[in-house]
This record gives C-alpha cells, structure tokens and sequence, in this order.
C-alpha cells in the first residue's frame, strides 16, 4: 500500500483488502484501551476475522535499569509493573531476593506481607471489574469500586505511605510496622468494600445487558488455556484449579482457611464471577490473618540485610558501618539463581533473579502473568463482534506497567 | 542433591544432560542446545509439564558460551515445577522454537529474539515485540548501553 | 483568524476575553493520554470521592479533536512518542497540555534506553504536576492553576495556526 507518511509505523492508516475486508486499527490510544495497546483487525462488517496485538508502548527498559541498581533499590521499580496491585510485586521480589540469601523473615513480618498482598488483590480485582463496567456503560458501578478502592488506598497509604506505589517491603523486611489503629481501619475498609461490592453485584450479575456482552464473549477451553500460558482468573475460569497460594504456598497462606473459586466455560462471564469471588476470598484472609497477627519484630536480626535501627547508627561505630555499607553497597546475595512466583491479581508473578555475588542483580526477570493473556487476546476476540473487544480487553485485565515492563 | 526427576532426564537423555542442580530447592536441567525441544517434548508428552510459565534468556558476557536460554515450567498433574536450560553461544546465537509444543511461547521468543537477539528456528512470525522497526542492537545484552536511545522523533530542544 | 480579531486591543476584546476565558475554564472537555500507573490516581481524581466535576473539568472526550486539554498520564517512551504527537496535532485551538506526574514532566527515575525524558520534548506544556504519582489534591490544584493561566489569556495571544 502507498503510505502517506513514512514516519508512521505500518498498517498506520485504514486500508482496504481485496476480498473487501477492512484493516482496521484499535489503539494505541483508545477509549477501551485503558493502557496503551494496539489491535490490527481484520474485519468483515462486524466480524472479526483476524487479529493481532501489538505492544510495547509502555516499554521502559524495567530489567536494564534494575542491573544497574542495587537490591533494594529495585523495591521502587517493582511497585510500578503492576501498578494495581503494587504491594503483591512488592512481595514477590522481597521473597525471591530472601530465597536467593536462604533467609527467612519474622512472623509478623510474613503476616503484614499477607495482609497487604490481599489489599492489592481486592484492589486489582476492583478496577478490573470496575473499568469494565464502565466501558461497556455501567458507569455508577464504576463509582461505586472506586469508593471501595479508595478505602483499601487509604488504608494501604496509612501503613506504607503511598497511595499507588508504597515501596512497602525491603529484603528482609519492611519499611515499617503496621500503625497503631490498623485493625480498626482494615474492619472499615473491608466494611466499605463489602458493602459497594454488593451494590456493584446487584447492579450487574443479573442485568441483562451485562450478561449478554459477557456470556459466551472471549471464551477459551481448558487445554487451549494451559498451552497458552494462562494463570490466574482466566486459567481459573475454564475449570483449572490453580493458584500459587495453594499450590505451593508461600508466606504463612496454608495457615487460613480461603477457597479457590473456578469457573465452567473460560468466557468473560465466568472471568468476573472468579473474580468477584476472589475479592471476598481475600477478605476472609484479611481478617483471618489480622486475628492471627502475631507480636514481635518486623526485621530480620541481621545488620548485613536491614538497616539498623537509628539510636544505633547514631551511637555505635558497628551502628554506623552496617549503615554505611548496606547504603552504599546494598546486600549481597550469593551467587546463583532463583525463581520465586507468588498469585498476582492476574496470575503467577514470577521473579527470576541471577545473582553474581555482588550488590547488584546480574539479571532480573519478571514473569509477567499478563504477557501470555495479552498473547492470547487475539485468540479470543477472533470471530466475534467488535464490541465484543471491549468486553475481553476488559477482562483480561491488561496492565502495561507488567505487560511491557 | 538426587531427585527422581533430574535421575531420570540424566538416565533418558545421558548425552544431553550437562549439569543438573538444586539451588535453595529449584530443580534445575542444563541442556545442550541440540537437545532443547526434545527434551521439552519430553517433558511435557511424557512427565506432564502441561505449563510453560516463562521463557527468557540471560547474557553472561565475557563468558562463553554467553546466552543462556531459561525455561520455568509447571505441572498441574503433579504441582512440580522444573527449570530448564540451555546455553547458546554468542556466534550461533538461535534454538529450536517451542511455539508448536506450547502456542504461548510465541511471545517469549520474540521477547528473547527482540531483547537479547536469539533466533528462534521454526518460529512462525519471530518480529521485535517491545521494541520498534528501526531500533537496532537488542537493549538487554550486557553491551548495549543503558542510556543510548534511538528516537523516532526529533527531540524539541 | 476569527472575527474577535478585529476590535484589536480595545475594550470590546477584554470583555470578550473575560467572558470567553470564564467559559472556557469551567467547562474543559479532556483527552485522557493515560499510559502509567498514573492513570489509577486520574481514575481516582475522576470518581465521586475528589469528584473533579466540581471544577467542571469532568467530561473525557476520547476525539483528539473535541477535547480543550491534553492530559498526558504516565511514562510515554520513544515508541509511543509518535502517537503523542499525532494525538496533539489532531487538536483544535485553544488546546493545553498537562503533564501528569513526575514520569511525563521529566521521564522520572526512569533514566534509559526506552523512555523519553519529558514529554515536553515532544509537545509543549502548560502545567505539570509532580509526584509519582500525584495525589488527587495536586491533580485538583494543577487544575486550578490551569484555570487561572487560561483566565488571563486573551483572544488576541493565540496564534491560530
């Protein structure tokens, strides 16, 4: 085709086939893209017949500039994969980086890591359903997880100190411990999103249109799922029992008592059942596990892994150099390899991590659990509707930060 | 270390197997490039490795050889996980594609072909994914400098 | 280009101004650029909690050529600098432009390969809001200072390109 502008990329512009099929572009930026995203269509009228999906918009170099930090320093970065749940990304990392020292951390430690992995989750789950209400035009739906969201932000805000992104963990340990008033703030907040949770399911389950854009729309069998690299809601929705957390469960998980939902027919339907059952599943293990919480320390004991406490920076020489050297140098795992994978709100979050000995990742990968989804997109929306897109973009639940790292 | 699994790829594919370990708990397969899709197929016809979670690769740079392909799977028949790899070398740097055991390792291998440069044989559309048309070099080899940037546009200012 | 031009500076254009710059800045229709994690503070922002219809700012228009101001949210690398551009070009005058958060106003600890370093680089900006990512406040206040900047504009300052 003559192509009006080199400077664009290819299939830029609307392009007509010979069978009479259009070429049709949806993204990168759209209104039903929220992330950045391109789909090349091929479309017969409404039908589409091919697709592909093309990514990389939001592509900012995440592994490169992780080998050129230190450890802890990589905590910031992991906050901003996936951006909806930051604290899950927060604890995968902290994990992997303690089982490639062979350390453990404290209870409460592990506890509060619990908590704050459940948070994120109901909060991932939360704008998943609520921006896809929305775009398919359930806009009070969308008002309404948001209230419930902005009590899980507020809550997470009043430990870590961020909204968005909290940088919460560090190897070892955290930043700090839970406030004073934390339970009574968590019963509040798990309150407020009981409740908007049940207004957003009345207001949706049942009604007719929802139902019929979601049913039978971007549906995948079992074993197509599997060879595509599913996890989470959308390898749970076809039938597969599979979450890491019971699988092979991690922290102090097999200490609660939570079910895993699964779904019949792997459609977009079925993706927002799971998922709304999820979000009270990590309610009961809030609650579970703030019962539970135990007294103690938060910190690992050893001053080559976390920052010593200030009165002893401040009075001691040994204070000090700790301090110092972990500041400057970072800790220093011994050389290997590990992968730790922890349930992410979409899936497995998975980190590969190569250690050389020094105070800086040789490599760090992230196993994004959205990559193989959005893999898999063009897969699902083939031979439907074009409205139908909206319905399975939104229940893919695509989040750049982690797609393209 | 002795594990069931690793004795029996050693015992099924003697020649192939170079090293197998157990760090903190990851069973760990390192195989030659010759062998990698067979040994896959193995692994998931015969030992039920239904789950490829992640394909990557790493680049050791002064060593040789200096890729190495990284592979993580899993077993929903017997919640196992595996990690399997291979080295490649720099002068030859291409393997056998897994696209036709697991569909979803398309995506990975363009990853690995777009970020680090390592072809994949048989792979049915191997295109940059992350990066653009134009961009040369692959940003994650250890040489390729952190802060080069290849705009598409002019920079005001 | 338009007639308003004509009065030149007179007291017919400043009352003109006044009255267009008052419905202007209570009624910015905004194209939401969203790339990044700062697009679940702009969701935020955007739901009944901070609520930024009271500021009349509320209406998303997703044509490039409806909208009055570009919000650009979130880290934009090279290979989306190219739409960025196009998005901008495609918008009527008077058109400003918001960089939200700190990734947009200077690429933020984001420092390589893959990322611009401002989008100012690539379009003009009238506001930026720092913060990684910014609260709802500072989303609220920029827009204030957003209204205040169009406030003293006049009719006689855009060149219509």
């Amino acid at each position: 085709m003559d192509r009006k502008n080199p400077d664009l990329p290819k299939n830029w512009e609307l392009e007509k086939l010979e069978d009479g099929r259009l070429v049709l572009n949806m993204g990168p930026s759209h209104p039903a893209m929220h992330g950045i995203v391109r789909i090349l269509l091929t479309v017969d009228g409404e039908r589409v017949t091919d697709a592909d999906a093309e990514i990389g918009y939001l592509h900012r170099g995440f592994e490169k500039t992780c080998e050129n930090v230190t450890w802890n320093q990589c905590v910031p970065y992991t906050d901003r994969l996936n951006y909806v749940s930051p604290f899950i990304n927060n604890v995968g990392f902290a994990l992997a980086v303690e089982k490639l020292m062979g350390i453990e951390t404290p209870a409460r430690c592990q506890y509060i890591r619990v908590i704050m992995s459940e948070i994120s989750r109901i909060t991932d789950h939360l704008t998943c359903l609520g921006a896809n209400a929305m775009e398919l035009s359930a806009f009070t739906v969308y008002f309404y997880l948001i209230n419930a969201r902005e009590a899980l932000y507020r809550l997470g805000d009043s430990a870590a100190g961020g909204r968005v992104t909290p940088a919460y963990t560090r190897v070892g340990g955290l930043t700090r411990d839970l406030p004073p008033d934390f339970k009574r703030d968590a019963a509040e907040a798990l309150a407020s999103v009981r409740r908007n949770v049940a207004d957003a399911e009345k207001m949706l389950t049942r009604n007719r249109i929802f139902h019929d854009r979601l049913r039978g729309t971007g549906a995948i069998s079992k074993e197509e799922a599997l060879g595509m690299s599913f996890t989470g809601p959308a390898l749970r929705s076809t039938g597969v029992p599979l979450d890491v957390r019971k699988a092979t469960p991690y922290l102090v998980y097999d200490r609660f008592d939570f079910d895993i939902p699964v779904g019949s027919n792997g459609d977009n339907y079925d993706r927002y059942l799971v998922r709304l059952e999820e979000i009270r599943q990590s309610a009961r293990i809030i609650e579970q596990a703030l019962a539970q919480l135990p007294d103690g320390p938060v910190n690992h004991p050893a001053y080559d892994v976390i920052l010593p406490p200030k009165p002893e920076v401040y009075n001691s020489i040994e204070g000090l150099m700790a301090h110092f050297k972990l500041t400057f140098e970072g800790v220093k795992p011994p050389a290997g390899e590990v992968y730790q994978a922890v349930e992410g709100g979409n899936g497995e979050v998975g980190f590969y991590l190569v250690s050389d000995g020094s105070g800086r990742p040789w490599r760090l990968r992230l196993r994004p659990p959205c990559f193989p989804l959005t893999a898999g997109l063009p897969k699902l929306i083939k031979g439907g509707y074009i409205a139908d897109i909206v319905a399975t973009f939104g229940q893919i639940n695509m989040i750049g930060g982690e797609l393209e790292r | 270390m002795t594990s069931y699994l690793l004795e029996t790829l050693k015992t099924r594919f003697p020649a192939a197997v170079l090293e197998t370990h157990a760090f903190r708990g990851d069973e760990t397969a390192v195989v030659k490039k010759e062998a990698w899709k067979e040994v896959a197929a193995y692994l998931k016809d015969e030992l039920g490795f239904d789950l490829l979670l992640d394909l990557t690769a790493a680049d050791y740079l002064p060593r040789e050889p200096r890729f190495e392909l990284v592979c993580h799977f899993y077993s929903t028949k017997h919640n196992y996980r595996l990690r399997l790899k291979c080295p490649v070398p720099a002068g030859d740097a291409s393997a056998d594609t897994l696209t036709g055991l697991w569909p979803g390792a398309d995506w990975f291998e363009r990853e690995a072909w777009d970020m680090f440069g390592i072809t994949f044989a048989g792979h049915p559309d191997l295109r940059r994914l992350l990066m653009y048309d134009g961009f040369e070099g692959h940003p994650l080899r250890k040489d390729y400098p952190l802060k080069k940037r290849q705009p598409r546009l002019p920079h005001r200012d | 280009m338009g007639l308003e031009t004509l009065f030149g500076h007179s007291y017919l254009t400043t009352r003109l101004d006044e009255a267009v710059n008052w419905a202007r800045k209570y009624s910015f229709f905004n194209y939401p650029f969203v790339t990044a994690c700062c697009g679940m503070e702009f969701m935020s922002t955007f739901a009944s909690t901070y609520d930024i219809s009271r500021f009349g700012a509320e209406y998303p228009r997703f044509s490039p050529r409806q909208a009055d101001v570009l919000f650009v949210v979130g880290t934009v690398n090279e290979k989306l600098a190219p739409v960025l551009k196009r998005v901008y070009d495609q918008m009527c005058e008077p058109k400003w432009v918001v960089s939200f958060g700190v990734c947009a106003t200077s690429g933020g600890f984001y420092d390589n390969y893959a990322t611009v370093q401002g989008v100012d680089r690539i379009i003009p900006v009238d506001i930026y809001i720092p913060g990684c990512p910014p609260r709802p406040e500072a989303v609220l206040d920029a827009l204030i200072k957003l209204q205040e900047k169009v406030s003293k504009e006049s009719v006689l300052d855009r060149k219509y390109r």
